[in-house]
């Protein structure tokens, strides 16, 4: 039987070229992440050097005049998002809760099983949604109603057009909802029964126990899944480019339209004439970029702290 | 052979088999820009392929798409409805010539009222767009239109997102007639809006007038007749309220001086005449002086040849003026004198 | 809290529901056997689209898959510990998490900008980038799954490295991988924001990929911000393509998943 000593220099080297293959395709990510990093960062070159930093904070953006500032974008991107989180995370803890511990075993498995496939469904289908469907519904019925009981808020001033901030950030809502719906169910299924049982045993009702033992016991991937959800809607365009209004311009209204990054891009990079232009949009990429990066990075901080947490705990 | 060495083959035989059908005659051109003249450029180009084969590409993504891509030599030619200056075409190395003449026409959107029965004047419709008039049953609209029951809610405006040719001529048009616009907006592709929502493209603005109650914007005729869209009639330099018309656009386009336009930089809003159309405006073909292959550049000198000279019944169907028979003439001349591939003449 | 969360979920089924009733009157033998016409002209289809999409997505399949699973392998049966191998892990994660529409304008200034012209290639390679993450995580976690035993009894009949690995270790993690790729295949399939600036879109029939190339997805935004009814009907059409066609990979590899956990390699 052949054994090692008797393996030739040829498969030796076989062997060493089969590591290198391997390793070098591991180094890809590095590679292309390095490589993303390096041309939004050339590429912006220009705009940051005209502009400096201000360019984050001015909300002038005036291709006829080549004044450009990320402002806009900006805030347009953080509200959409902050919209759709505050909306998601309650209401996919809702239905994950629901599915786990008061549906129907059968019924929890089918409607679970249904919010995993509606995870994968392109964004592109929230968009079409929002814009034929919801977007009459939110200006003839949803945001006059807002209008007129929540009007003294500046939120909610403001004609109705169905198409603006508030829509987007409810469009992204329903798009995430899915996503963290799926990994808090997955969670919260694992949770072993005998933790729930006993807090039944010493007269906990069933939101104590849920709110007591579940939810805490899967706090961090929750909270993974949230810090992700999170970063998805961060960059999400197909589903808000519909629906925002493509305005560049900054309001206290939610009925207003706006701009994320990811809508700007969509619009204007292909159409962006002069170089400054250009250049300014690779800045908002950037900006985007980075904001996704601290973002995926701080969650997986978190969530590494709350390991060490748990373990320190026990 | 394992499930992924039979993937991979299967995928690069179909790779390979889909590069080889390319028959050897079919030439494809790509070209991008303004979505003014985009449905006449579509028949046209699908009339053209009918006939000869020949694919011409063109992706409306608006004029300043149009300009950008053309420099950065992406695609073949691009469009657009807001010209260059004959200094800006020298130094980018293009050249650019009329291709269509077309009439932009506010649309609105209002419960119950039709394409042609809402009457505006130039400082209305300034003020309209610089929010300055807000309700629709403002006193000044409801003067203009006593028939009409206008109703009690505020005014959307519908613009363009991105860099546009037709935005372009559309606040050249209200920059000249309204001072206060001139003051605070001003001319341009892309202008600071107080407000309203972006689309885009052409059909991006029907589309959210289409959807979007109480809304107003603009689009190339072309586009309201399309969709049905309820288009504006409009008070003229002359005092009269007129309708755009194939006939109205060729009564402003009469008025076009050619000959003297440097780089056929020519500018068609508030023509005179009794009948002309305030908004009209032509569209532009930009090209690189510099061509990298005669043979593709002839394909294309063909097309536009064509158009000139078998494309006008179909462009006055869509309501788009054709270019006069002596104007594409001189255009012939400028592909003659100033498009060249290694020193020689392309046409 | 139950009234809520019956909502959510009515909500997303009612999404469901809007486009199967929406869609499925476009979906004529016409939209999968014609080219489109010119704007404002009914009729016609929208068979080169998903034809473009089909090449496209067999293309970054292609390109991404085997450098997703080597690198999994790397990782697997290589690196478990080393910093390489840490960071590679930590950057696989950040890739998934960037934006698509951010690769895609990378890869403009990649390869759209120093070619000069869009094309397929670019868009399929914007493709394949979102690919290798997704298909390098799968590959790490079914390979790590399988048994230390099985490489050792290879590696001890004298199998060298690689053969031990592809053969026996790849066959035993062969539905967990197929998985992994369809879902891959899955995601960026009805992906549009990468695909916006590199293969654009087309009317004619993608002839070769090295120009711009029709496709489902952009498609679907340009028809959807149109004015036609017609185009409106077709976006719909094909967002239920695309939606069918996602669902029916994500049972299919589930189905799979279920039957790979009934058989097992421990005897």
């Amino acid at each position: 039987m052949p054994n090692a000593a008797v393996r030739g220099a040829s498969e030796h080297r076989a062997d060493r070229a089969f590591r290198v293959l391997t390793a070098a395709c591991s180094l890809v990510v590095i590679a292309l992440m390095a490589g993303i990093l390096f041309e939004l960062l050339a590429n912006s070159r220009e705009a940051l050097g005209t502009f400096g930093w201000r360019f984050l904070t001015s909300d002038a953006w005036n291709p006829g005049r080549a004044e450009f500032g990320a402002a806009s974008s900006v805030y347009g991107t953080l509200v959409s998002t902050a919209i759709a989180m505050l909306l998601a995370v309650p209401l996919s803890l809702a239905v994950a809760v629901y599915l786990v511990e008061v549906a129907h075993p059968r019924l929890a498995k089918f409607v679970g099983g249904a919010i995993e496939l509606l995870a994968a469904v392109p964004s592109i289908i929230y968009g079409m949604w929002g814009l034929f469907v919801f977007a009459t519904l939110m200006q003839r019925h949803i945001q006059p109603v807002l209008g007129e009981r929540l009007g003294f808020l500046p939120l909610f001033q403001g004609p109705p057009m169905g198409i603006g901030m508030l829509t987007a950030g409810l469009i992204l809502a329903l798009m995430v909802l899915p996503f963290i719906t799926a990994v808090t169910r997955d969670v919260l299924l694992m949770v072993p029964p005998v933790l729930k049982e006993s807090a039944h045993g010493v007269g906990a009702t069933m939101w104590e126990a849920t709110r007591g033992v579940s939810l805490r016991y899967g706090r961090r991937g929750i909270v993974g899944a949230v810090f992700l959800g999170f970063g998805r809607a961060l960059g999400e365009t197909m589903a808000v480019t519909f629906v925002i209004g493509n305005s560049h311009r900054i309001s206290a209204s939610l009925f207003a339209a706006g701009n994320t990054i990811a809508s700007s891009l969509a619009n204007e990079f292909n159409e962006a004439s002069e170089p400054i232009y250009l250049s300014s949009l690779f800045t908002l990429a950037l900006v985007l970029f980075g904001l996704t990066l601290v973002f995926q990075i701080a969650a997986h901080f978190w969530v590494a702290r709350m390991q060490r947490q748990e373990t320190g705990d026990r | 052979m394992s499930m992924r060495s039979k993937a991979v083959l299967i995928t690069a035989a179909l790779v390979f088999a889909l590069s080889l059908t390319a028959p050897a005659v079919a030439v494809t051109l790509n070209g991008a820009g303004a979505t003014f003249p985009e449905p006449i450029y579509a028949l046209w180009m699908s009339k053209y392929h009918d006939l000869t084969k020949a694919r011409i590409n063109y992706q409306g993504i608006g004029s300043s798409g149009g300009i950008r891509q053309i420099k950065a030599k992406t695609v073949d030619f691009g469009g657009s409805d807001a010209p260059m200056k004959g200094p800006d075409l020298r130094e980018a190395g293009l050249i650019q010539f009329p291709m269509v003449v077309g009439g932009v026409v506010p649309i609105v959107n209002i419960e119950g009222v039709d394409a042609g029965e809402l009457r505006l004047t130039p400082d209305v419709l300034a003020d309209m767009f610089a929010a300055e008039i807000t309700y629709w049953n403002d006193e000044r609209i409801a003067t203009l239109n006593p028939q009409i029951a206008l109703p009690d809610e505020p005014i959307t405006i519908v613009h363009r997102a991105e860099g546009s040719g037709t935005t372009w001529i559309f606040t050249n048009y209200l920059d000249k007639i309204s001072p206060k616009w001139h003051e605070t907006i001003g001319t341009g592709k892309i202008v600071p809006w107080p407000g309203g929502v972006g689309a885009k493209g052409n059909p991006g603005v029907a589309n959210y007038v289409q959807r979007v109650d109480g809304s107003i914007g603009y689009v190339e005729f072309a586009y309201a007749v399309q969709n049905d869209l309820a288009y504006v009639l409009l008070r003229n330099s002359a005092g009269e309220f007129v309708s755009p018309t194939i006939e109205s656009f060729q009564e402003a386009a009469a008025n076009a001086d050619w000959a003297n336009a440097d780089g056929y930089y020519l500018v068609l809003t508030d023509q005179p005449g009794e009948g002309s159309w305030p908004i009209v405006g032509a569209t532009f073909i930009l090209m690189q002086k510099e061509q990298d292959d005669a043979a593709t550049a002839r394909s294309l000198l063909e097309f536009f040849d064509w158009c000139y000279t078998h494309g006008g019944e179909m462009a006055i169907e869509k309501d788009y003026v054709p270019i006069p028979e002596n104007v594409a003439n001189m255009v012939r001349e400028t592909w003659k004198t100033e498009l060249a591939c290694d020193g020689k003449p392309v046409w | 809290m139950v009234p809520a969360a019956l909502l959510g979920i009515a909500v997303l089924a009612w999404i469901l529901w809007e486009v199967i009733a929406r869609g499925s009157a476009a979906l004529t033998p016409a939209f999968f056997t014609q080219a489109p016409t010119p704007p404002g002209v009914e009729g016609g289809g929208l068979a080169n689209a998903i034809v473009g999409t089909l090449v496209l997505t067999a293309i970054a399949t292609g390109i991404g898959t085997p450098i997703g699973v080597l690198a999994g392998v790397f990782l697997a049966e290589f690196g478990t510990k080393s910093r390489i191998a840490t960071a590679v892990r930590f950057t696989t994660n950040l890739l998934m998490g960037t934006p698509s529409i951010i690769i895609g304008i990378f890869v403009y200034a990649l390869l759209v900008l120093p070619v000069g012209h869009f094309s397929g290639w670019a868009g399929a390679v914007a493709l394949a980038i979102i690919i290798i993450p997704v298909v390098l995580r799968t590959t790490e976690d079914m390979l790590s799954l399988v048994p230390d035993e099985l490489r050792e009894s290879a590696l001890a009949l004298g199998a060298p490295r690689w053969r031990a690995t592809l053969g026996v270790v790849f066959r035993a993690a062969k539905t967990g991988l197929v998985t992994g790729v369809l879902l891959a295949v899955a995601r960026v399939s009805g992906e549009t924001a990468p695909l916006l600036f590199t293969a654009l879109n087309s009317y004619y029939w993608p002839e070769t990929i090295n120009e711009p190339t029709a496709n489902l997805t952009v498609t679907i935004f340009n028809y959807a911000m149109s004015p036609y009814a017609d185009w409106q009907e077709k976006a719909w059409g094909a967002s239920l393509l695309i939606t069918v066609g996602v669902l029916f990979v994500g049972v299919l590899s589930r189905f799979v998943l279920d039957r790979r956990k009934k058989t097992s390699w421990q005897t």
